[in-house]
C-alpha cells in the first residue's frame, strides 16, 4: 500500500462545490452471501444510499425539492420550508436547508427517536412534536395546519404530493443504475414510502431499458414496524403514487425484514437500516425465481439511526 | 381497570375505538384482556409462539416497556397504556385527510382484511 503524496495535487485546485455536488453517485454493491442459494448468472446488487450526505436516499429528493423551491421563487424569499417527517427526509431538509441558507420547520411524532430530534435541532430545524398515537398522519395534519394559517411565514414542501420528489430520481438513481449495470437490470425493486424512489426510478428505467420488470414492495399489514415504509390499503395514497405502475405487488413482514437486516450486517458487513433489509428481502424472492437476471434494489440508510432497537440487532 | 390508547392502524380490530379498558396487574395480563375482548387485533401484537412482536411499542405512562420489564412490567390503577405505531407510515387514514368524495383510494380492498 503506498501513501497519497500530496505534492502530486495541483495545488490551485481545492473544490468549493459543498455538500450539494455529492449528492448522488453512489455506489451500487453486490449481494454476495445472502444469495449463495441463486444460481450463479442471477445477481442482485443494491445502491447504498447511506452514502448521501444526510445519510440516506432521501439527499435526493429533498436537495430537489429544495433546489425546485428556489428556483419558482418559493423558497429564498425569507419563507421557511415546512413539511411532516419523521425520519431521514427531516434530516435532508434540515442538512440542506442549513447548506442553503432555508429555514426548516418540521411536524414530527412526538415518538419519533430522541437521537432524531436531537439531530433535527442540531442541524438547526424548528421540531414541532406531534401526538404519537396518531403516527405520520398527525404529522401530516399539523403541518397542513400551520401551512394553512401562516401562509406568508411557511411554503408546504409536501414530499407525498411534490413532483420534484420522484423526479430526483428520475434524473438521477434511474440513469446511475442503468450505468452501473451497463444497462443490463432486468428486474427493479422499491419499497413504497411517499413512492418517490419507485415511480422516478422506475420511469426512468422502463423508457431505456426495455422488458425490465418494475417490483414494488411494501409492509404486510396496517400496523408494522418497517420504519419510512407505507402500507397503502391503509394509509394516505401518495398524490405522485401510480398503483397501477409496477408489475408486480410484494409484501414484506417486520420479522423478516429484521433477520434480513441482522444477516446483511454479520454476513455481508452492511449495516443497514429496516427498510433495507425489507429490499432485501424483496430482491432475494424476486431473484430466486430468476434462472438468471439482474436484480437492483436500494438501500435507503445505514442501521446507526436504529440501534437503540434492542429486539432489532440481538435476535437470532 | 385501566386504559388502553389504540393507534390509528388497529381501530379497525377494536370496533373503531381509541380506548380500550383492561384490567390486569401485569402488561400481559392487560394484553391477554384486550385480545380476549378483541381476538382479531391478536396477530398484530404476538407471534405464533406467543410473543409480543419486536416493532410493538407499548408505553406505560412515559415509559416504554422494552425500558422496564417488558410484558413483565406491573401495572399500578390509573396507569395510561398507550400502543404506539412505528414513526413512519401505515397509519390509518385520518377522516380528514382523505379526499372529499373518496373513500379507500387503494390497489387494494379495505373489506377483505376486515376493515368494513
Amino acid at each position: 500500500m503506498t501513501l497519497l503524496d500530496f505534492r502530486l495535487i495541483e495545488s490551485d485546485f481545492i473544490p468549493m462545490d459543498g455538500l450539494v455536488s455529492h449528492v448522488g453517485n453512489t455506489p451500487l454493491l453486490p449481494l454476495r452471501r445472502v444469495t449463495r442459494d441463486l444460481p450463479a448468472k442471477t445477481r442482485v446488487f443494491a445502491k447504498a444510499e447511506w452514502f448521501n450526505p444526510g445519510g440516506s436516499v432521501k439527499a435526493r429528493p429533498a436537495l430537489n425539492i429544495l433546489h425546485t423551491a428556489i428556483a419558482n421563487g418559493d423558497l429564498g424569499n425569507g419563507k421557511r420550508l415546512l413539511d411532516s417527517t419523521s425520519g431521514n427526509m427531516g434530516i435532508a431538509y434540515a442538512t440542506f436547508g442549513a447548506t442553503l441558507g432555508i429555514s426548516v420547520t418540521l411536524a414530527v411524532p412526538a415518538n419519533a427517536s430522541p437521537e432524531r430530534i436531537m439531530l433535527l435541532r442540531a442541524l438547526g430545524a424548528e421540531v414541532i412534536l406531534t401526538d404519537p398515537i396518531e403516527g405520520s398522519d398527525g404529522a401530516i395534519l399539523k403541518a397542513r395546519e400551520l401551512a394553512e394559517e401562516n401562509p406568508g411565514l411557511y411554503w408546504y414542501a409536501n414530499q407525498y404530493n411534490n413532483p420534484a420528489n420522484w423526479q430526483a430520481h428520475y434524473l438521477s438513481t434511474g440513469p446511475e443504475i442503468a450505468a452501473q449495470t451497463n444497462g443490463q437490470t432486468t428486474h427493479f425493486i422499491a419499497g413504497l414510502g411517499t413512492s418517490g424512489t419507485l415511480m422516478g426510478t422506475g420511469r426512468y428505467l422502463r423508457e431505456q431499458l426495455s422488458g425490465i420488470k418494475i417490483i414494488a414492495f411494501q409492509p404486510d399489514a396496517s400496523f408494522h414496524g418497517l420504519e419510512g415504509l407505507k402500507h397503502m390499503p391503509s394509509a394516505i395514497k401518495p398524490g405522485i403514487y401510480d398503483d397501477s405502475f409496477a408489475d408486480e405487488q410484494l409484501t414484506v413482514k417486520t420479522e423478516a425484514a429484521h433477520e434480513m437486516a441482522r444477516r446483511l450486517a454479520r454476513e455481508e458487513g452492511l449495516f443497514v437500516g429496516i427498510s433495507a433489509g425489507a429490499a432485501a428481502v424483496a430482491a432475494l424472492e424476486v431473484a430466486s425465481r430468476l434462472e438468471e437476471g439482474v436484480v437492483v434494489t436500494v438501500f435507503p440508510d445505514a442501521g446507526y439511526k436504529y440501534l437503540s432497537d434492542k429486539n432489532l440487532w440481538e435476535g437470532k | 381497570m385501566t386504559v388502553l390508547r389504540i393507534p390509528t392502524p388497529l381501530r379497525a380490530y377494536t370496533g373503531g375505538k381509541s380506548e380500550v379498558i383492561v384490567s390486569g396487574a401485569y402488561v400481559l395480563d392487560t394484553l391477554t384482556d384486550l385480545t380476549s375482548q378483541y381476538p382479531a387485533i391478536k396477530p398484530h401484537l404476538f407471534n405464533e409462539s406467543g410473543e409480543l412482536r419486536p416493532f410493538v411499542n407499548l408505553f406505560v405512562g412515559e415509559s416504554n416497556i422494552k425500558d422496564l420489564q417488558g410484558v413483565e412490567t406491573p401495572i399500578k390503577d390509573g396507569d395510561r397504556l398507550m400502543l404506539i405505531p412505528s414513526v413512519a407510515g401505515g397509519a390509518y387514514p385520518h377522516p380528514s385527510l382523505l379526499p372529499k368524495g373518496e373513500g379507500t383510494q387503494t390497489p387494494f380492498s379495505f373489506r377483505e382484511k376486515g376493515r368494513g
